[in-house]
C-alpha cells in the first residue's frame, strides 16, 4: 500500500473507531428505547464508513459499495422492525424506559 | 488520492453530527441529527468514488429511516418517556462524558497508530464494475437481501396486527 493511501486509511479507521465509541455510549448510557435506536444507527454508519474507505484502499469500491448495499438494507429492516417493537411496548406499557421492561421476569 | 483537506473536513463533520446527535436531549433534534450524519456520509462516500452507495445512503438512510424514526417519536410521544420527565440538564449530565472519552480514544489511536502496511493492499489489474459485481459474483446476497425485506415485512405486519384479529382467531 503506497504512504496515501496508508495515511488515508489510518484516519478512516480512527473516526471510525471514535464514530462506534460515540454510539457505543450512547448504547450503554441511554434507557430511552428510541435513544438506544439512534445509537445502533450511529454504529452501523461507522461500519459503512469503514466499508467505504476498505473499498477505496483496496481498490474494489464496486465490491465495497455492494456490501454497503446489502448493509442499508439489513439496516432498514433492522430499523424498521425495532421501531413496530418500541410502538408496540408503548401501547402496553405506556413507556419507553428500558430500565422497567419487567414483562418476561421469571 | 491521498489525505486532503476535503477529506479531514468531511470527516471530522461527520463525528460532530454523531456525537451531537449523541448529546442533544430532544429525540425530534436527535433525530435530525441522524439525518445530517447521513448526508455527510454520502458526501463522503461520492467523495471516495462510491456514487451509488452515496445514493442509496442518501435516499433510504437520510430520508426513509428518518421518516420512521419521526414517525415512531410523535406515536410515542403523548405521555411517557425519559426525555418528559427528566430536564435537560439530568440528560445531559448522562452524557457529559462522551466528549472526554471520545478524545481519550482519539488520543490513544493517534498515539500508538496503525499500520496500515499489514492490513490491506491494493487489487492490481482491471477495475471491476458495480453491475458486474452484484450480478455475478454477489447474486446469492440480492436473495438474502429479498429474503430479509420479506422477514421485515411480515414482522411488521405481525407486530401491528390488531387484537380484533387475535380474538377472532381465538374463536
Amino acid at each position: 500500500m503506497t504512504g496515501g493511501l496508508a495515511a488515508l486509511f489510518a484516519l478512516g479507521v480512527v473516526f471510525v473507531v471514535l464514530l462506534a465509541v460515540s454510539a457505543l455510549y450512547c448504547i450503554l448510557v441511554s434507557r430511552n428505547l428510541i435513544r438506544i435506536l439512534i445509537g445502533l444507527e450511529l454504529l452501523i454508519k461507522s461500519v459503512t464508513l469503514l466499508l467505504g474507505v476498505a473499498g477505496y484502499v483496496t481498490g474494489r469500491m464496486a465490491l465495497a459499495q455492494t456490501f454497503i448495499i446489502t448493509l442499508i438494507v439489513i439496516e432498514v429492516v433492522v430499523i424498521a422492525v425495532a421501531a413496530g417493537v418500541v410502538i408496540g411496548i408503548h401501547r402496553r406499557n405506556h413507556d419507553l424506559d428500558a430500565g422497567k421492561l419487567r414483562n418476561l421476569r421469571g | 488520492m491521498t489525505v486532503d483537506a476535503t477529506t479531514i473536513i468531511l470527516l471530522a463533520a461527520l463525528l460532530v453530527a454523531g456525537v451531537a446527535t449523541v448529546m442533544i436531549s430532544d429525540l425530534l433534534l436527535a433525530a435530525i441529527g441522524l439525518a445530517v450524519s447521513s448526508a455527510i456520509l454520502t458526501l463522503i462516500l461520492f467523495h471516495l468514488g462510491g456514487p451509488l452507495a452515496a445514493v442509496f445512503e442518501l435516499s433510504v438512510c437520510a430520508g426513509l429511516i428518518t421518516v420512521v424514526f419521526i414517525a415512531t417519536i410523535s406515536l410515542t410521544k403523548a405521555d411517557s418517556c425519559e426525555d418528559a420527565r427528566w430536564d435537560k440538564l439530568r440528560i445531559l449530565k448522562r452524557f457529559v462524558f462522551l466528549p472526554l472519552v471520545v478524545a481519550i480514544v482519539g488520543w490513544r489511536l493517534a498515539v500508538s497508530g496503525i499500520h496500515a502496511e499489514r492490513i490491506a493492499a491494493p487489487l492490481s489489474g482491471e477495475v471491476e464494475g458495480v453491475r458486474q459485481v452484484l450480478w455475478s459474483m454477489r447474486r446469492l446476497d440480492l436473495l438474502g437481501q429479498i429474503l430479509i425485506i420479506l422477514a421485515g415485512v411480515f414482522g411488521v405486519v405481525v407486530l401491528f396486527k390488531g387484537k380484533n384479529d387475535d380474538e377472532e382467531a381465538a374463536k
